[in-house]
């Protein structure tokens, strides 16, 4: 018996179906169902279930509240904002002069950075403790700063790099013509089209420093001070026995969000900008 | 001749305009690595890291009236090797699987398409800590949802202990990593499979290939390139994994990575040499497979000119 073609058509849409559901269902329930158990209190949390079955806010107070999850949201804002914007200043020029710049030595640096910007955290840990202690930053945000531009740097110097080389040259020809300096180009002419890849690289920055652990947990002591991901790390309930798991669900929820919809409205431009640097690098 | 001019000029300037970005790498990044290399050769404790004698290779590897000491010879450093190169294969290998088929998948036209492009950027999204957190939750022995749903869909009402357990330990880590890094590697995967002109599948389909001749000779061959970076991307990261173990298994032996092994030296113990010792090896490690890698994506292009 020979399948016709209509059959054969339904089985592979069926497929895809299939296939589709089950990765949307993957990819969403460990978030989903942080959410149903962050809304239970007591006994109900104790329960398997895949229905929301109440809605209980106190979980989302205790988080906040109680345990410093809003003073370590400000606090994370505070350090990834600072350290995006240290980086993008500084790679603005520098990935200008690796992208446009025929100078000697710049196939080694960009090969530099991208090793740089891979290798382990660990690697740097003993040197950094040094270096944020002989600065005076031991146990305060300027710790992180220093200690996350470690990776954010040549991120940002990269990705920009793969940006500014996919802009025509006729642009910046037509300036030199005109007589313009190179750092009219660069702010006449690169800022202005780059403004949207400053805002990608600058997103994917943000989360990479919004992330970041190693650092946070080893260079910060007190309580108030700590970044989202230790102190969600450290989240401690009434008893040491057992674990809060409604409200460290509470706050998984809470920081989770803002993100969510920062990559949900940037959706393209994210994507784009997380595959550019290696499809064309 | 005014413009070979101008761009000696630029050439000059170039450096300028690199010489802040490498400043700055070359304090945060530079100078710290050279003194963890410093430190290595050193008995150095963490909180007087100012005295100290240089021991030379003491922390790797010494013997002393015919007893051995340093990190090459501590049988957890050795453990956590082998957890971490484990982890890696094993992870990467299934995300690069399920990223393949998840690329294909949407790189087909259906209805729904663009909501599961949203759904797959969730787990990229969540911080690895929360996950580290939710996948906890999800694995608790006595009530979490990944036993519940064992029992419900296959009756299998053994209440597993995924966290505790260190024969399963390591498999609870490596889920919660495919499920979060699995849409990065699908992403990459399929920008690579949309510059693929559509004229080839309708050539090979023409001459009568069928889709696993089709995958095989048009598909993988021209994805070959952007597959290699991700990977390079992928087992680099993996590496080097430390967040997801310290939070999901509280570093505990059976699944502590080599990361994980420098760190509680360095800060548990107190012990700067060894730590750092134990760091130099890490990033030995890592480099050394990274140039593993460019050598064979090298020869990889070599093969086709």
């Amino acid at each position: 018996m020979k399948i016709t073609r209509r059959q054969r058509k339904f089985g592979h849409s069926l497929v895809i179906f299939v296939g589709a559901t089950c990765a949307v269902l993957f990819c969403v329930f460990p978030f989903y169902y942080a959410i149903i158990t962050s809304l239970r209190t007591g006994q109900e949390l104790f329960l398997p279930a895949y229905l929301p079955s109440g809605y209980h806010w106190s979980n989302y107070v205790t988080a906040l509240v109680d345990n410093g999850i809003a003073r370590s949201l400000l606090n994370s804002v505070l350090v990834a904002t600072i350290t995006v914007g240290i980086c993008l200043l500084v790679s603005i020029t520098a990935s200008f002069a690796l992208a446009r710049v025929p100078f000697r030595g710049r196939k080694f640096l960009l090969f530099t950075i991208l090793c740089v910007s891979m290798f382990p955290q660990v690697a740097v840990l003993t040197g950094m403790f040094e270096l944020v202690r002989f600065l005076g930053l031991y146990d305060s945000l300027g710790a992180l700063v220093l200690s996350y531009t470690t990776f954010s740097l040549p991120f940002t110097v990269w990705v920009l790099t793969t940006f500014m080389k996919s802009i025509p040259v006729e642009l910046e020809e037509a300036a030199i013509v005109d007589g313009a300096k190179t750092w009219t180009i660069i702010r006449r002419v690169f800022a202005p089209i780059l403004a949207p890849a400053l805002v990608t690289t600058g997103l994917l920055a943000f989360i990479g420093a919004w992330n970041e652990f190693m650092f946070a947990l080893t260079f910060i002591i007190s309580g108030d001070k700590r970044t989202v991901p230790v102190a969600i790390s450290m989240f401690s309930g009434a008893s040491t026995f057992e674990l809060p798991w409604g409200s460290i669900m509470a706050a998984s929820v809470v920081v989770t969000l803002p993100i969510i919809v920062l990559v949900l409205i940037f959706q393209k431009r994210i994507v784009s900008g997380l595959t550019s640097g290696a499809i064309k690098g | 001749m005014a413009h070979t001019g101008y761009q000696q000029r630029r050439r000059r300037i170039a450096w300028i305009l690199v010489a802040p970005a490498l400043l700055l790498l070359a304090l945060a990044a530079g100078w710290p690595l050279v003194r963890t290399f410093f430190f290595s050769f050193t008995n150095a404790m963490l909180d007087n890291p100012s005295e100290y004698q240089m021991v030379g290779l003491a922390n790797y590897y010494a013997t002393h009236d015919g007893s051995s000491s340093g990190v090459l010879v501590d049988p957890l450093w050795w453990q956590a090797v082998g957890n971490t190169l484990w982890f890696t294969v094993v992870s990467v290998g299934i995300e690069l699987f399920l990223g393949m088929l998840l690329a294909l998948l949407m790189n087909q036209k259906f209805r729904g398409q663009g909501l599961v492009r949203t759904a797959i950027l969730v787990p990229w999204a969540i911080p690895t800590i929360v996950s580290a957190k939710m996948w906890g939750w999800m694995f608790h022995d006595q009530y979490g949802v990944v036993n519940d749903l064992l029992a419900k869909i296959f009756g299998y009402q053994a209440h597993l202990a995924w966290i505790a357990e260190p024969s399963l330990s390591m498999w609870a880590v490596v889920i919660a990593d495919v499920w979060k890094t699995t849409p990065f590697m699908a992403l990459m995967l399929l920008a690579a499979l949309q510059l693929i002109p559509n004229d080839l599948y309708e050539a090979a389909r023409v001459d009568g290939a069928s889709p696993w001749q089709r995958f095989k000779r048009i598909t993988l061959p021209l994805i070959m390139p952007a597959m290699i970076v991700a990977l390079i991307f992928r087992v680099m990261d993996a590496m080097r994994i430390f967040d997801l173990i310290f939070v999901l298994t509280s570093n505990s032996e059976a699944t502590m990575s080599v990361s994980g092994y420098a760190r509680e030296q360095i800060i548990s113990y107190q012990d700067m040499g060894m730590g750092s010792a134990a760091s130099v090896l890490v990033f030995m490690m890592v480099a050394g497979i990274a140039a593993c890698f460019i050598r064979v994506s090298r020869l990889n292009e070599k093969e086709k000119r």
